[in-house]
Protein backbone atom coordinates (compact mmCIF):
# COMPACT_ATOMS: atom_id res chain seq x y z
CA UNK A 1 0.00 0.00 0.00
CA UNK A 2 3.03 2.29 0.31
CA UNK A 3 3.83 3.95 -3.01
CA UNK A 4 0.37 2.98 -4.31
CA UNK A 5 -1.57 5.24 -6.63
CA UNK A 6 -4.94 6.63 -5.55
CA UNK A 7 -6.60 4.26 -8.03
CA UNK A 8 -4.81 1.30 -6.42
CA UNK A 9 -5.72 2.47 -2.92
CA UNK A 10 -9.39 2.82 -3.87
CA UNK A 11 -9.33 -0.77 -5.12
CA UNK A 12 -7.23 -2.17 -2.25
CA UNK A 13 -9.47 -0.55 0.37
CA UNK A 14 -12.62 -1.85 -1.29
CA UNK A 15 -11.20 -5.36 -1.55
CA UNK A 16 -10.19 -5.13 2.14
CA UNK A 17 -6.52 -5.84 1.32
CA UNK A 18 -5.80 -3.26 4.02
CA UNK A 19 -7.79 -0.83 6.13
CA UNK A 20 -7.87 2.94 5.92
CA UNK A 21 -6.37 3.05 9.41
CA UNK A 22 -3.40 1.00 8.16
CA UNK A 23 -2.91 3.20 5.10
CA UNK A 24 -3.30 6.43 7.05
CA UNK A 25 -1.01 5.19 9.83
CA UNK A 26 1.71 4.28 7.33
CA UNK A 27 1.59 7.78 5.81
CA UNK A 28 1.62 9.44 9.23
CA UNK A 29 4.64 7.35 10.20
CA UNK A 30 6.42 8.30 7.00
CA UNK A 31 5.66 11.98 7.57
CA UNK A 32 7.03 11.73 11.11
CA UNK A 33 10.19 10.05 9.86
CA UNK A 34 10.85 11.95 6.63
CA UNK A 35 9.33 15.41 6.74
CA UNK A 36 12.25 16.74 8.72
CA UNK A 37 14.01 16.63 5.31
CA UNK A 38 11.22 18.08 3.12
CA UNK A 39 9.29 20.43 5.44
CA UNK A 40 6.31 19.71 3.20
CA UNK A 41 3.67 19.90 5.95
CA UNK A 42 2.72 22.83 8.17
CA UNK A 43 0.15 20.93 10.28
CA UNK A 44 -0.63 17.26 10.81
CA UNK A 45 -3.41 16.21 13.19
CA UNK A 46 -2.74 12.50 13.73
CA UNK A 47 -5.70 11.87 16.03
CA UNK A 48 -8.18 13.50 13.63
CA UNK A 49 -6.72 11.61 10.67
CA UNK A 50 -6.97 8.26 12.46
CA UNK A 51 -10.53 9.03 13.63
CA UNK A 52 -11.52 9.83 10.02
CA UNK A 53 -9.84 6.61 8.86
CA UNK A 54 -11.76 4.58 11.46
CA UNK A 55 -15.03 6.13 10.27
CA UNK A 56 -14.03 5.31 6.68
CA UNK A 57 -13.36 1.67 7.61
CA UNK A 58 -16.86 1.44 9.10
CA UNK A 59 -18.37 2.76 5.88
CA UNK A 60 -16.32 0.31 3.83
CA UNK A 61 -17.49 -2.54 6.07
CA UNK A 62 -21.10 -1.40 5.76
CA UNK A 63 -20.86 -1.27 1.98
CA UNK A 64 -21.90 2.38 2.08
CA UNK A 65 -18.73 3.89 0.71
CA UNK A 66 -18.44 6.83 -1.70
CA UNK A 67 -15.57 6.91 -4.24
CA UNK A 68 -12.55 8.04 -2.16
CA UNK A 69 -13.52 6.37 1.12
CA UNK A 70 -10.48 5.85 3.30
CA UNK A 71 -7.93 7.47 0.95
CA UNK A 72 -5.69 9.94 2.82
CA UNK A 73 -5.19 13.22 0.97
CA UNK A 74 -3.05 16.25 1.90
CA UNK A 75 -4.41 19.76 1.42
CA UNK A 76 -2.55 22.97 0.75
CA UNK A 77 -2.75 25.13 3.87
CA UNK A 78 -4.89 27.64 1.96
CA UNK A 79 -8.09 25.55 2.24
CA UNK A 80 -10.06 26.32 5.39
CA UNK A 81 -10.43 23.21 7.56
CA UNK A 82 -12.98 23.24 10.37
CA UNK A 83 -11.14 23.08 13.70
CA UNK A 84 -7.69 22.73 12.11
CA UNK A 85 -5.26 25.63 11.70
CA UNK A 86 -5.19 27.22 8.23
CA UNK A 87 -2.11 29.46 8.09
CA UNK A 88 -1.79 30.21 4.36
CA UNK A 89 1.96 30.13 5.05
CA UNK A 90 1.73 33.44 6.92
CA UNK A 91 2.41 34.80 10.37
CA UNK A 92 -0.85 36.69 9.86
CA UNK A 93 -2.83 33.43 10.08
CA UNK A 94 -0.46 31.43 12.30
CA UNK A 95 -3.19 31.26 14.98
CA UNK A 96 -6.21 31.01 12.65
CA UNK A 97 -8.46 27.98 13.23
CA UNK A 98 -11.42 28.29 10.85
CA UNK A 99 -14.89 27.43 12.13
CA UNK A 100 -15.87 25.93 8.74
CA UNK A 101 -14.61 23.78 5.87
CA UNK A 102 -13.85 25.06 2.38
CA UNK A 103 -16.25 23.56 -0.17
CA UNK A 104 -13.36 21.51 -1.58
CA UNK A 105 -12.70 20.02 1.87
CA UNK A 106 -16.43 19.37 2.40
CA UNK A 107 -16.57 17.54 -0.92
CA UNK A 108 -13.54 15.36 -0.08
CA UNK A 109 -15.04 14.54 3.32
CA UNK A 110 -18.40 13.72 1.73
CA UNK A 111 -16.61 11.36 -0.68
CA UNK A 112 -14.92 9.60 2.23
CA UNK A 113 -11.34 10.92 1.95
CA UNK A 114 -9.19 11.36 5.07
CA UNK A 115 -7.52 14.74 5.72
CA UNK A 116 -3.87 13.70 6.12
CA UNK A 117 -2.50 17.17 6.86
CA UNK A 118 -1.99 20.73 5.63
CA UNK A 119 0.91 21.41 3.31
CA UNK A 120 3.52 24.14 3.15
CA UNK A 121 3.20 26.98 0.66
CA UNK A 122 4.50 30.40 -0.26
CA UNK A 123 2.91 33.04 1.96
CA UNK A 124 -0.60 33.77 0.67
CA UNK A 125 0.36 31.72 -2.43
CA UNK A 126 2.68 34.50 -3.59
CA UNK A 127 5.86 32.91 -4.85
CA UNK A 128 7.36 30.30 -7.15
CA UNK A 129 9.81 28.58 -4.81
CA UNK A 130 8.06 28.10 -1.42
CA UNK A 131 10.76 30.30 0.11
CA UNK A 132 8.29 32.99 1.21
CA UNK A 133 6.59 30.62 3.69
CA UNK A 134 6.55 31.81 7.30
CA UNK A 135 7.35 28.18 8.22
CA UNK A 136 10.53 27.98 6.16
CA UNK A 137 10.84 26.57 2.66
CA UNK A 138 9.65 23.11 1.66
CA UNK A 139 12.39 21.20 -0.16
CA UNK A 140 12.47 19.18 -3.34
CA UNK A 141 12.58 15.42 -2.61
CA UNK A 142 14.71 14.86 -5.74
CA UNK A 143 17.43 16.99 -4.18
CA UNK A 144 16.83 18.85 -0.95
CA UNK A 145 19.16 21.67 -2.03
CA UNK A 146 16.58 22.52 -4.71
CA UNK A 147 13.30 24.38 -4.32
CA UNK A 148 10.12 22.34 -4.88
CA UNK A 149 8.57 25.26 -6.77
CA UNK A 150 5.61 27.24 -5.57
CA UNK A 151 3.32 28.27 -4.40
CA UNK A 152 1.89 24.72 -3.88
CA UNK A 153 5.42 23.48 -3.16
CA UNK A 154 4.55 21.55 -0.01
CA UNK A 155 1.83 19.60 -1.82
CA UNK A 156 4.22 18.77 -4.68
CA UNK A 157 7.03 17.75 -2.32
CA UNK A 158 4.68 15.63 -0.18
CA UNK A 159 3.40 13.72 -3.23
CA UNK A 160 6.85 13.35 -4.85
CA UNK A 161 8.36 12.16 -1.56
CA UNK A 162 5.48 9.71 -0.94
CA UNK A 163 4.33 11.55 2.15
CA UNK A 164 0.84 11.64 0.61
CA UNK A 165 -0.71 9.62 -2.22
CA UNK A 166 -2.18 12.86 -3.63
CA UNK A 167 -2.78 16.45 -2.63
CA UNK A 168 -4.72 19.56 -3.49
CA UNK A 169 -3.20 22.81 -4.66
CA UNK A 170 -4.25 26.18 -5.96
CA UNK A 171 -2.99 27.92 -9.07
CA UNK A 172 -3.20 31.68 -9.62
CA UNK A 173 -0.30 31.97 -12.10
CA UNK A 174 1.24 28.51 -12.21
CA UNK A 175 1.20 27.45 -8.56
CA UNK A 176 0.02 23.88 -9.27
CA UNK A 177 1.80 23.28 -12.60
CA UNK A 178 5.24 24.75 -11.82
CA UNK A 179 5.83 22.79 -8.57
CA UNK A 180 4.38 19.66 -10.24
CA UNK A 181 7.00 20.08 -12.98
CA UNK A 182 9.83 20.72 -10.49
CA UNK A 183 8.92 17.66 -8.38
CA UNK A 184 8.12 15.22 -11.20
CA UNK A 185 4.40 14.81 -10.52
CA UNK A 186 1.16 15.52 -12.40
CA UNK A 187 -0.78 18.70 -11.57
CA UNK A 188 -3.97 20.05 -13.11
CA UNK A 189 -5.28 23.60 -12.99
CA UNK A 190 -8.94 23.38 -14.02
CA UNK A 191 -10.89 26.03 -15.93
CA UNK A 192 -11.61 29.18 -13.91
CA UNK A 193 -14.83 28.52 -11.97
CA UNK A 194 -14.75 24.72 -12.35
CA UNK A 195 -13.83 24.18 -8.66
CA UNK A 196 -15.39 26.26 -5.87
CA UNK A 197 -13.24 28.99 -4.31
CA UNK A 198 -15.36 29.17 -1.15
CA UNK A 199 -13.13 28.76 1.90
CA UNK A 200 -9.90 29.16 -0.06
CA UNK A 201 -7.97 32.15 1.30
CA UNK A 202 -8.32 34.58 -1.60
CA UNK A 203 -5.27 35.91 -3.48
CA UNK A 204 -6.45 37.14 -6.92
CA UNK A 205 -10.13 36.33 -7.28
CA UNK A 206 -10.33 36.46 -11.09
CA UNK A 207 -7.36 34.05 -11.42
CA UNK A 208 -7.46 31.66 -8.42
CA UNK A 209 -8.42 28.06 -9.08
CA UNK A 210 -7.94 24.84 -7.09
CA UNK A 211 -6.90 21.53 -8.59
CA UNK A 212 -5.44 18.06 -7.97
CA UNK A 213 -1.75 17.08 -7.68
CA UNK A 214 -0.89 13.38 -7.89
CA UNK A 215 1.44 10.87 -9.52
CA UNK A 216 -0.68 10.34 -12.62
CA UNK A 217 -3.40 11.79 -14.79
CA UNK A 218 -5.57 8.84 -13.78
CA UNK A 219 -5.31 9.90 -10.11
CA UNK A 220 -5.88 13.58 -10.94
CA UNK A 221 -9.09 12.55 -12.69
CA UNK A 222 -10.30 10.72 -9.57
CA UNK A 223 -9.64 13.80 -7.43
CA UNK A 224 -11.22 16.18 -9.94
CA UNK A 225 -14.38 14.04 -9.92
CA UNK A 226 -14.71 14.98 -6.25
CA UNK A 227 -13.57 18.61 -6.54
CA UNK A 228 -15.43 19.86 -9.62
CA UNK A 229 -18.94 21.21 -9.63
CA UNK A 230 -21.11 24.23 -9.12
CA UNK A 231 -21.19 25.81 -5.66
CA UNK A 232 -24.07 28.17 -4.99
CA UNK A 233 -21.95 29.79 -2.26
CA UNK A 234 -19.24 30.91 -4.75
CA UNK A 235 -20.74 33.49 -7.08
CA UNK A 236 -17.97 32.91 -9.67
CA UNK A 237 -18.42 29.13 -9.66
CA UNK A 238 -19.50 27.80 -13.06
CA UNK A 239 -22.73 25.88 -13.50
CA UNK A 240 -21.50 24.23 -16.68
CA UNK A 241 -22.09 20.48 -16.48
CA UNK A 242 -19.32 18.30 -15.06
CA UNK A 243 -18.50 14.86 -16.44
CA UNK A 244 -16.82 11.68 -15.26
CA UNK A 245 -13.22 12.77 -15.75
CA UNK A 246 -12.03 9.16 -15.67
CA UNK A 247 -14.28 7.97 -18.48
CA UNK A 248 -12.28 9.20 -21.47
CA UNK A 249 -8.75 8.53 -20.23
CA UNK A 250 -8.18 5.72 -22.73
CA UNK A 251 -9.47 7.47 -25.87
CA UNK A 252 -6.97 7.27 -28.72
CA UNK A 253 -5.14 10.36 -29.95
CA UNK A 254 -5.58 9.71 -33.64
CA UNK A 255 -5.93 13.00 -35.47
CA UNK A 256 -5.64 15.14 -32.31
CA UNK A 257 -4.26 18.51 -33.35
CA UNK A 258 -1.63 19.86 -30.93
CA UNK A 259 -0.56 23.49 -31.32
CA UNK A 260 3.04 24.41 -30.45
CA UNK A 261 3.25 28.15 -29.75
CA UNK A 262 6.56 29.32 -31.15
CA UNK A 263 6.82 31.89 -28.34
CA UNK A 264 7.07 28.98 -25.84
CA UNK A 265 10.07 27.47 -27.63
CA UNK A 266 12.18 30.62 -27.96
CA UNK A 267 15.42 31.92 -26.48
CA UNK A 268 14.40 31.84 -22.81
CA UNK A 269 13.93 28.05 -22.82
CA UNK A 270 16.75 25.87 -21.45
CA UNK A 271 18.08 23.63 -24.27
CA UNK A 272 18.01 20.37 -22.29
CA UNK A 273 14.47 21.10 -21.05
CA UNK A 274 13.43 21.74 -24.63
CA UNK A 275 14.86 18.37 -25.64
CA UNK A 276 12.68 16.58 -23.06
CA UNK A 277 9.62 18.44 -24.33
CA UNK A 278 10.51 17.63 -27.95
CA UNK A 279 10.78 13.90 -27.14
CA UNK A 280 7.44 14.03 -25.34
CA UNK A 281 5.82 15.65 -28.36
CA UNK A 282 7.31 12.96 -30.62
CA UNK A 283 5.68 10.34 -28.40
CA UNK A 284 2.28 12.01 -28.83
CA UNK A 285 2.91 12.26 -32.58
CA UNK A 286 3.70 8.54 -32.71
CA UNK A 287 0.25 7.90 -31.20
CA UNK A 288 -1.41 9.73 -34.08
CA UNK A 289 -1.44 13.35 -32.91
CA UNK A 290 -0.65 16.06 -35.43
CA UNK A 291 1.80 18.79 -34.36
CA UNK A 292 0.92 22.25 -35.66
CA UNK A 293 2.97 25.45 -35.43
CA UNK A 294 0.91 28.24 -33.82
CA UNK A 295 1.53 31.67 -32.35
CA UNK A 296 0.47 33.48 -29.16
CA UNK A 297 1.68 36.93 -30.23
CA UNK A 298 1.00 38.71 -26.94
CA UNK A 299 3.05 36.24 -24.86
CA UNK A 300 5.69 38.83 -23.98
CA UNK A 301 2.99 40.86 -22.23
CA UNK A 302 1.74 38.14 -19.88
CA UNK A 303 4.23 38.85 -17.07
CA UNK A 304 3.51 42.63 -16.98
CA UNK A 305 -0.26 42.04 -17.28
CA UNK A 306 -0.27 39.48 -14.51
CA UNK A 307 1.84 41.66 -12.22
CA UNK A 308 -0.77 44.40 -12.39
CA UNK A 309 -3.92 42.29 -12.13
CA UNK A 310 -2.78 39.82 -9.44
CA UNK A 311 -1.34 42.45 -7.05
CA UNK A 312 -4.35 44.75 -7.60
CA UNK A 313 -6.78 41.99 -6.65
CA UNK A 314 -4.50 40.88 -3.79
CA UNK A 315 -4.35 44.37 -2.32
CA UNK A 316 -8.15 44.38 -2.21
CA UNK A 317 -8.52 40.84 -0.84
CA UNK A 318 -5.83 41.21 1.80
CA UNK A 319 -7.36 44.41 3.17
CA UNK A 320 -9.50 42.09 5.33
CA UNK A 321 -6.54 41.34 7.60
CA UNK A 322 -7.00 44.11 10.13
CA UNK A 323 -6.16 42.54 13.49
CA UNK A 324 -9.76 42.89 14.67
CA UNK A 325 -11.74 39.81 13.67
CA UNK A 326 -9.21 36.96 13.41
CA UNK A 327 -5.53 36.30 12.84
CA UNK A 328 -2.50 38.21 14.05
CA UNK A 329 -2.81 41.38 16.13
CA UNK A 330 0.17 43.54 17.15
CA UNK A 331 0.94 44.04 20.85
CA UNK A 332 -0.32 47.12 22.71
CA UNK A 333 -1.71 49.27 19.88
CA UNK A 334 -1.95 52.94 20.93
CA UNK A 335 -4.84 53.74 18.55
CA UNK A 336 -6.80 52.20 15.69
CA UNK A 337 -4.37 53.45 13.04
CA UNK A 338 -1.45 51.95 14.94
CA UNK A 339 -3.38 48.69 15.29
CA UNK A 340 -3.93 48.43 11.51
CA UNK A 341 -0.50 49.52 10.30
CA UNK A 342 1.57 47.57 12.81
CA UNK A 343 -0.58 44.42 12.58
CA UNK A 344 -0.15 44.44 8.79
CA UNK A 345 3.50 45.56 8.88
CA UNK A 346 4.41 42.75 11.31
CA UNK A 347 1.96 40.07 10.12
CA UNK A 348 2.78 40.11 6.39
CA UNK A 349 6.12 39.02 4.91
CA UNK A 350 8.22 40.96 2.44
CA UNK A 351 6.81 39.62 -0.86
CA UNK A 352 3.20 39.96 0.30
CA UNK A 353 3.77 43.58 1.37
CA UNK A 354 5.47 44.29 -1.95
CA UNK A 355 2.50 42.98 -3.91
CA UNK A 356 -0.03 44.83 -1.77
CA UNK A 357 1.88 48.06 -2.38
CA UNK A 358 2.15 47.48 -6.14
CA UNK A 359 -1.57 46.69 -6.24
CA UNK A 360 -2.50 49.70 -4.15
CA UNK A 361 -0.42 51.88 -6.48
CA UNK A 362 -2.06 50.42 -9.61
CA UNK A 363 -5.54 51.03 -8.20
CA UNK A 364 -4.90 54.47 -6.72
CA UNK A 365 -6.50 57.67 -8.00
CA UNK A 366 -4.84 58.90 -11.18
CA UNK A 367 -3.22 55.55 -12.02
CA UNK A 368 -6.21 53.22 -12.37
CA UNK A 369 -6.70 53.73 -16.13
CA UNK A 370 -2.98 53.56 -16.92
CA UNK A 371 -2.43 50.34 -14.98
CA UNK A 372 -5.43 48.26 -13.98
CA UNK A 373 -7.74 49.10 -16.87
CA UNK A 374 -4.86 48.82 -19.34
CA UNK A 375 -3.92 45.40 -17.96
CA UNK A 376 -7.53 44.22 -18.23
CA UNK A 377 -7.57 45.27 -21.88
CA UNK A 378 -4.30 43.45 -22.64
CA UNK A 379 -5.70 40.47 -20.75
CA UNK A 380 -8.46 40.26 -23.36
CA UNK A 381 -5.86 40.31 -26.16
CA UNK A 382 -3.98 37.45 -24.44
CA UNK A 383 -7.16 35.39 -24.16
CA UNK A 384 -8.03 36.16 -27.79
CA UNK A 385 -4.64 34.72 -28.88
CA UNK A 386 -5.63 31.37 -27.35
CA UNK A 387 -9.13 31.48 -28.85
CA UNK A 388 -7.60 32.10 -32.28
CA UNK A 389 -5.32 29.06 -31.84
CA UNK A 390 -8.23 26.86 -30.77
CA UNK A 391 -9.87 27.56 -34.14
CA UNK A 392 -7.26 25.29 -35.69
CA UNK A 393 -5.97 23.01 -32.87
CA UNK A 394 -7.52 20.93 -30.06
CA UNK A 395 -4.89 21.50 -27.40
CA UNK A 396 -1.71 23.54 -26.98
CA UNK A 397 1.56 22.05 -25.71
CA UNK A 398 4.91 23.34 -24.51
CA UNK A 399 7.21 23.40 -21.50
CA UNK A 400 5.73 24.11 -18.06
CA UNK A 401 8.80 26.09 -16.96
CA UNK A 402 11.86 27.64 -18.68
CA UNK A 403 14.15 25.17 -16.88
CA UNK A 404 14.26 22.61 -14.06
CA UNK A 405 14.21 23.37 -10.31
CA UNK A 406 16.81 25.86 -9.09
CA UNK A 407 18.76 25.91 -5.83
CA UNK A 408 17.31 27.49 -2.72
CA UNK A 409 18.40 31.07 -2.28
CA UNK A 410 19.31 31.72 -5.93
CA UNK A 411 16.30 33.88 -6.81
CA UNK A 412 14.82 34.86 -3.46
CA UNK A 413 16.46 38.30 -3.55
CA UNK A 414 15.41 39.10 -7.11
CA UNK A 415 11.61 39.36 -7.41
CA UNK A 416 11.62 39.90 -11.16
CA UNK A 417 13.79 36.80 -11.82
CA UNK A 418 11.31 34.86 -9.65
CA UNK A 419 8.33 36.26 -11.59
CA UNK A 420 9.87 35.07 -14.88
CA UNK A 421 9.75 31.46 -13.60
CA UNK A 422 6.05 31.54 -14.45
CA UNK A 423 6.43 32.91 -17.97
CA UNK A 424 4.73 29.86 -19.60
CA UNK A 425 2.01 29.37 -17.01
CA UNK A 426 0.60 32.86 -16.30
CA UNK A 427 -1.31 33.25 -19.56
CA UNK A 428 -3.42 30.16 -18.84
CA UNK A 429 -4.80 31.87 -15.71
CA UNK A 430 -5.30 35.19 -17.47
CA UNK A 431 -7.35 33.36 -20.12
CA UNK A 432 -9.14 31.13 -17.55
CA UNK A 433 -8.12 27.93 -19.40
CA UNK A 434 -7.35 24.49 -17.96
CA UNK A 435 -3.68 23.40 -17.98
CA UNK A 436 -1.84 20.31 -16.81
CA UNK A 437 1.83 19.58 -16.16
CA UNK A 438 3.01 16.04 -16.87
CA UNK A 439 6.44 14.54 -16.03
CA UNK A 440 8.45 14.42 -19.29
CA UNK A 441 12.01 13.48 -18.37
CA UNK A 442 14.99 14.74 -16.44
CA UNK A 443 17.77 17.26 -16.83
CA UNK A 444 20.73 16.30 -14.62
CA UNK A 445 18.41 14.26 -12.34
CA UNK A 446 15.95 17.16 -12.07
CA UNK A 447 12.39 16.55 -13.32
CA UNK A 448 10.97 18.43 -16.33
CA UNK A 449 7.29 19.09 -17.04
CA UNK A 450 5.32 19.06 -20.28
CA UNK A 451 2.43 21.52 -20.17
CA UNK A 452 -0.83 20.84 -22.01
CA UNK A 453 -3.44 23.60 -22.32
CA UNK A 454 -7.05 22.94 -23.31
CA UNK A 455 -10.20 24.78 -24.27
CA UNK A 456 -12.41 26.02 -21.44
CA UNK A 457 -13.99 23.06 -19.59
CA UNK A 458 -12.04 20.48 -21.61
CA UNK A 459 -10.31 18.98 -18.57
CA UNK A 460 -11.28 15.45 -19.65
CA UNK A 461 -9.41 15.90 -22.91
CA UNK A 462 -6.25 17.11 -21.16
CA UNK A 463 -6.42 14.16 -18.77
CA UNK A 464 -6.93 11.82 -21.74
CA UNK A 465 -3.81 13.09 -23.54
CA UNK A 466 -1.77 13.05 -20.32
CA UNK A 467 -2.94 9.50 -19.53
CA UNK A 468 -2.10 8.20 -22.99
CA UNK A 469 1.35 9.75 -22.66
CA UNK A 470 1.77 8.08 -19.26
CA UNK A 471 0.70 4.71 -20.69
CA UNK A 472 3.68 4.92 -23.05
CA UNK A 473 6.28 6.48 -20.73
CA UNK A 474 7.43 5.86 -17.16
CA UNK A 475 8.62 9.33 -16.10
CA UNK A 476 5.66 9.66 -13.73
CA UNK A 477 6.55 6.34 -12.06
CA UNK A 478 10.06 7.40 -11.11
CA UNK A 479 10.65 8.25 -7.45
CA UNK A 480 13.57 9.89 -5.74
CA UNK A 481 15.77 7.27 -4.03
CA UNK A 482 15.17 8.96 -0.70
CA UNK A 483 11.45 8.28 -0.88
CA UNK A 484 11.67 4.62 -1.80
CA UNK A 485 14.05 4.12 1.09
CA UNK A 486 16.77 2.62 -1.10
CA UNK A 487 19.39 4.83 0.49
CA UNK A 488 18.46 3.71 3.98
CA UNK B 1 9.63 55.74 -14.54
CA UNK B 2 11.11 56.81 -11.25
CA UNK B 3 9.06 56.49 -8.07
CA UNK B 4 9.99 58.83 -5.23
CA UNK B 5 10.29 57.43 -1.73
CA UNK B 6 7.58 59.74 -0.43
CA UNK B 7 5.19 58.30 -3.00
CA UNK B 8 5.79 54.79 -1.62
CA UNK B 9 5.26 56.16 1.88
CA UNK B 10 1.91 57.55 0.73
CA UNK B 11 0.91 54.19 -0.82
CA UNK B 12 1.97 52.31 2.32
CA UNK B 13 -0.23 54.65 4.33
CA UNK B 14 -3.18 53.97 1.99
CA UNK B 15 -2.55 50.21 2.36
CA UNK B 16 -2.21 50.59 6.17
CA UNK B 17 1.19 48.89 6.24
CA UNK B 18 3.90 50.22 8.55
CA UNK B 19 7.29 50.19 6.85
CA UNK B 20 10.29 51.02 8.98
CA UNK B 21 12.74 53.78 8.03
CA UNK B 22 15.44 51.16 7.54
CA UNK B 23 13.32 49.23 4.99
CA UNK B 24 11.76 52.04 2.97
CA UNK B 25 14.71 52.61 0.63
CA UNK B 26 14.89 48.95 -0.40
CA UNK B 27 11.09 48.69 -0.76
CA UNK B 28 11.08 51.78 -3.00
CA UNK B 29 13.76 50.44 -5.32
CA UNK B 30 12.11 46.99 -5.63
CA UNK B 31 8.72 48.50 -6.42
CA UNK B 32 10.34 50.84 -8.93
CA UNK B 33 11.80 47.79 -10.72
CA UNK B 34 8.39 46.12 -10.85
CA UNK B 35 6.64 49.25 -12.13
CA UNK B 36 9.33 49.64 -14.80
CA UNK B 37 8.73 46.03 -15.86
CA UNK B 38 4.96 46.51 -16.17
CA UNK B 39 5.46 49.73 -18.16
CA UNK B 40 5.73 47.52 -21.28
CA UNK B 41 1.91 47.62 -21.32
CA UNK B 42 1.86 51.33 -22.12
CA UNK B 43 3.12 50.65 -25.67
CA UNK B 44 0.18 48.37 -26.53
CA UNK B 45 -2.63 49.80 -28.64
CA UNK B 46 -5.80 48.97 -26.71
CA UNK B 47 -8.23 51.35 -28.37
CA UNK B 48 -11.74 49.86 -28.49
CA UNK B 49 -10.67 46.81 -26.42
CA UNK B 50 -13.20 46.09 -23.68
CA UNK B 51 -11.44 45.52 -20.29
CA UNK B 52 -11.79 41.88 -19.18
CA UNK B 53 -12.63 41.38 -15.49
CA UNK B 54 -13.64 37.72 -15.71
CA UNK B 55 -11.88 35.28 -18.05
CA UNK B 56 -15.19 33.71 -19.07
CA UNK B 57 -16.90 37.12 -19.29
CA UNK B 58 -19.35 35.64 -16.80
CA UNK B 59 -21.75 37.79 -14.84
CA UNK B 60 -22.72 37.26 -11.22
CA UNK B 61 -25.25 34.54 -10.49
CA UNK B 62 -28.33 35.88 -8.75
CA UNK B 63 -30.25 33.99 -6.07
CA UNK B 64 -33.39 34.64 -4.07
CA UNK B 65 -32.80 37.03 -1.17
CA UNK B 66 -33.33 34.39 1.51
CA UNK B 67 -31.36 33.59 4.66
CA UNK B 68 -29.50 30.32 4.09
CA UNK B 69 -26.86 30.43 6.85
CA UNK B 70 -27.35 30.14 10.57
CA UNK B 71 -26.04 32.77 12.98
CA UNK B 72 -22.62 31.60 14.23
CA UNK B 73 -21.50 34.69 16.05
CA UNK B 74 -20.05 32.76 19.00
CA UNK B 75 -17.91 30.55 16.75
CA UNK B 76 -16.58 33.56 14.87
CA UNK B 77 -15.94 35.60 18.01
CA UNK B 78 -14.09 32.69 19.61
CA UNK B 79 -11.22 33.20 17.12
CA UNK B 80 -11.04 37.01 17.43
CA UNK B 81 -8.07 38.66 19.18
CA UNK B 82 -10.22 40.63 21.61
CA UNK B 83 -13.98 40.53 22.28
CA UNK B 84 -16.31 41.46 25.10
CA UNK B 85 -20.06 40.90 25.45
CA UNK B 86 -20.35 39.91 21.80
CA UNK B 87 -18.45 42.96 20.57
CA UNK B 88 -15.06 43.19 18.87
CA UNK B 89 -12.68 45.39 20.86
CA UNK B 90 -10.40 47.99 19.27
CA UNK B 91 -8.42 50.87 20.80
CA UNK B 92 -10.56 53.86 21.77
CA UNK B 93 -11.66 55.79 18.66
CA UNK B 94 -13.73 58.60 20.21
CA UNK B 95 -12.56 60.58 23.26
Amino acid sequence: MNNSSVAQLVKGLRERQYSSVEVTRSYLDRIAAMDVHYNSYISVDEAAAIAAAEAADKRLAAGDAPPLTGVPIAHKDIFCTDGMRTSCGSRMLDNFVPPYDATVIQRFKADGAVVLGKTNMDEFAMGSSNESSFYGPARNPWNTELVPGGSSGGSAAAVAGWLAPAATGTDTGGSIRQPAAFCGITGLKPTYGRVSRLGIVAFASSLDQAGPMAHSAEDCALLLNTMAGHDPRDSTSSNAATEDYSSRLGDDLDGLRIGLPREYFSDGLDAATRQCVDYALQELESQGAILVDVSLPHSALTVPTYYIIAPAEASTNLSRFDGVRYGYRCDDPVDLHDLYTRTRGEGFGEEVKRRILVGTYALSAGYYDAYYKKAQQVRRLIKQDFMNCFDSVDIIAGPTTPGPAFALGTKSNDPIAMYLEDVYTLAVNLAGLPGISVPAGFVEDKPVGLQLIGRHFHEAQLLNVAHRFQQATDWHLRSPDFATGEQH
Amino acid sequence: MKIEQNEIEKIAELARIRISDSEIGQVTSRITEILQMVDALQAVDTRDIEPMANPLDATQHLRPDKVTESNRRDAFQAIAPSVENGLYLVPKVIE
